[in-house]
């Protein structure tokens, strides 16, 4: 076989695994979605706090330890334990339930009846809370996130590929996890929404908030329900994204990206978030490739937005969306 | 007792429409503008100019521009900043290629151009909506930053990747360029402000306006009563992007001086002018100006009171900035949508019929 072509195929292979990161952001955008409504901008910083949290709980880390020391000249940082990985994770997912709460509680019971793009800004807005408030409480230096997942090269894959093409194929081992991580998620997602109460409850408020509410739902429990789940899932997003590059910031950017990847696969459809993802994570590896050495690299930066801009025009609702009504 | 329309008679038509029906409040404008002109460029330093009033005026023109486009036509957009990176880039290939020409039309051109960038990006608009609109601006953004900062051919194939302000002046008075007076600076950003204000006024009041507004509230609606909506739409993104480009163009070439389009141009900057809009008031002349003050006023007066008095880190100090502007948005959105112009509103309608409550 030609080189280019297993290089293409490798690229092919990379991109897919690295959609299935978008994919897990853009999974929570879509949920919350689905059930509120809301566009939730800030389910990129959810992702990073959450796994901020992880950091911070299992290296025994001081919450908003620089903000004490600050105000009253102290010099503590850590507790001086840590914490097995299960438990920090148990106790991120409790954060994120917390979080949750608080969001339904003080931010969305307020602005219930609201244009969606006053409930669109209200998400912006807690996005910049959260880019100040995550490093508060956890500081602002690059985190290493280490739950004990697989790392490095695939050796299986690498010789499999060298005996078969002469050419080994580098798959993260980090991806593979992800790929198997991400697949369960969503089939856990799809087994609870199928064949549980409140699983029923939260597709009957994303099918008719005012049908639900008048057979007896609580529309309420239901939101804080569906950003828990938004928060867990953006919490799997973080320790498979955090493991991979570091806990920081500057991450919720790089999970913009997963805006691009609902926009291809429609607001409400959890398969087009997947597949979406997918075509993102190939689309930008595969232009990168091949065009990217042409006009100066970093194409990624821009190609998946520009891409769902140009795909929006010819279909405006997304590849699984569902048809946009307008009446007057 | 003063604050009264009572007495003072509107005799034509011209009179009744007036900006300021109130004659305190135009007795106040031309106050204010007369400081503005002719009191305070006396008194400025740079410490007054660099850190308050150059970023508050060119935020304020940037505001305007997007108040236009989101608060009057009402599509959301995330690509300010890389509308401003146009106007910047635009504006330094011009002062560079042609050194003769007054810079004050080199911003205007540079507006232009940023203007045509912003139509065709807005194009998209007639069939994205709401905010698969604001995701697709995003576009905008990060498609222009890397632009500038992948061909060299915009900034001059200067080793940096930087671009910087040569030295012009403007009648004699040397305005870019790190030779630059306080009040040089101070009063071309004034000037051009005023001037966008202006048209910003008189444009959103008129039939343009109007269709705007008609657009923004619904727009099959005003489509069916006969508002174009190509036209309507595609003149809020040109006279939007224009406004957006003269500022980007004087944020570079007066305040900063020099400019990468990542750093200077960041997705940060649409967030921030995008904030000034909220806060301010959507849809308001005022506002803008209102949420441009603050955006730029509260920091400063974080860094002086948590840095400067009490010592605290610059870090801690920039993080509950985030905090309290992304707080102070969710805040505005639940308690007044309307933002500071109609807290604004609101005092008026009281000071109008002081002392009596009703």
């Amino acid at each position: 076989m030609p080189e280019q072509l297993l290089f293409a195929m490798e690229v092919t292979l990379n991109g897919l695994m690295a959609g299935v990161l978008y994919a897990l952001v853009a999974l929570g955008f879509v949920l919350i979605f689905k059930a509120s409504g809301i566009f939730n901008f800030a389910q990129g910083m959810l992702v990073v706090f959450a796994a901020m949290t992880l950091v911070g709980v299992q290296t025994g880390q001081i919450p908003f330890a620089h903000l004490i020391n600050t105000i009253f000249g102290t010099k503590i940082h850590h507790f001086g334990w840590t914490v097995p990985t299960i438990l920090a994770i148990i106790v991120a997912g409790a954060a994120m339930v917390l979080v949750a709460w608080i969001i339904e509680k003080y931010i969305l019971q307020h602005l219930i009846g609201q244009p969606d793009i006053i409930l669109f800004m209200a998400t912006i807005g807690m996005w910049y809370f959260m880019h100040g408030f995550a490093p508060l409480m956890w500081g602002s230096e690059v985190m290493k996130l280490d739950v004990g997942l697989a790392q490095g090269i695939n050796e299986t894959i690498d010789t499999t590929t060298y005996n078969w093409f002469g050419y080994g194929f580098f798959i993260d081992n980090l991806d593979i996890v992800a790929a198997i991580v991400a697949a369960l998620l969503v089939a856990a997602l799809v087994l609870f929404s199928q064949y549980t109460k409140q699983g029923r409850a939260l597709r009957a408020v994303a099918d008719d908030h005012s049908a639900a509410l008048s057979v007896g739902i609580s529309l309420r429990f239901i939101w804080v329900l569906v950003w828990s789940i938004a928060g867990f899932v953006a919490l799997v997003a973080g320790i498979m994204w955090g493991s991979k590059s570091g806990v920081q910031i500057s991450l919720a950017e790089v999970a913009l990206k997963a805006l691009p990847v609902l926009m291809l696969g429609g607001f409400t459809s959890i398969p087009g978030a997947i597949i979406g993802g997918l075509i993102i994570g190939v689309g930008e590896q595969l232009f990168e490739f091949a065009i990217g050495p042409l006009v100066g690299g970093a194409t990624q930066a821009w190609f998946a937005y520009v891409l769902a801009l140009v795909f929006l025009i010819f279909r405006p609702q997304g590849l699984f969306g569902e048809k946009i009504i307008e009446r007057v | 007792m003063f604050y009264r329309e009572a007495g003072d008679f509107k005799t034509s038509y011209r009179d009744d429409n007036q900006t300021f029906p109130i004659r305190l409040d135009r007795a106040g404008y031309w106050i204010v503008l007369f400081v503005a002109f002719c009191v305070i460029p006396f008194f400025v330093n740079d410490y007054w100019v660099n850190s308050i009033f150059a970023p508050f005026f060119i935020y304020a023109i940037a505001a305007l521009g997007l108040n236009i486009l989101t608060g009057y036509a009402g599509q959301v957009s995330l690509g300010t900043g890389g509308f401003m990176a146009v106007g910047a880039y635009a504006c330094y290939k011009l002062m560079v290629a042609f050194p003769d020409i007054n810079i004050v039309f080199h911003v205007l051109i540079a507006g232009g151009i940023t203007a045509a960038v912003g139509v065709a990006f807005g194009l998209p608009s007639l069939r994205i909506k709401g905010f698969y609109l604001a995701v697709a601006t995003l576009a905008a953004q990060f498609f222009l930053v890397w632009l500038f900062n992948k061909v060299a051919w915009f900034y001059n194939y200067s080793a940096s990747g930087q671009i910087n302000a040569p030295e012009r002046t403007v009648f004699g008075i040397i305005v870019t360029g790190p030779n630059t007076e306080a009040w040089a600076k101070y009063m071309i950003c004034l000037v051009f402000l005023v001037g966008v204000a202006w048209v910003a006024r008189n444009l959103t009041r008129g039939m343009t306006g109007r269709k705007w507004m008609g657009i923004r509230d619904m727009d099959i609606a005003a489509e069916i009563i006969g508002v174009n909506p190509l036209m309507a739409k595609m003149s809020a993104f040109a006279v939007s992007s224009f406004f957006v480009g003269i500022a980007g163009a004087l944020f570079f070439a007066v305040y900063l001086g020099a400019a990468e389009a990542g750093e200077s141009f960041g997705i940060t900057k649409s967030f921030l002018v995008l904030f000034m809009v909220i806060i301010g008031g959507l849809g308001s002349i005022f506002g803008s100006f209102a949420g441009a003050a603050f955006m730029v006023l509260m920091p400063v007066l974080l860094k002086n009171v948590l840095v400067g008095t009490m010592g605290w880190p610059t870090e801690i100090a920039a993080e509950l900035e985030f905090i309290i502007v992304g707080g102070l948005i969710v805040i505005f959105l639940i308690l007044e949508p309307h933002g500071l112009a109609q807290l604004w509103r609101l005092t008026k309608e009281k000071l109008r019929l002081w002392p009596f409550p009703h």
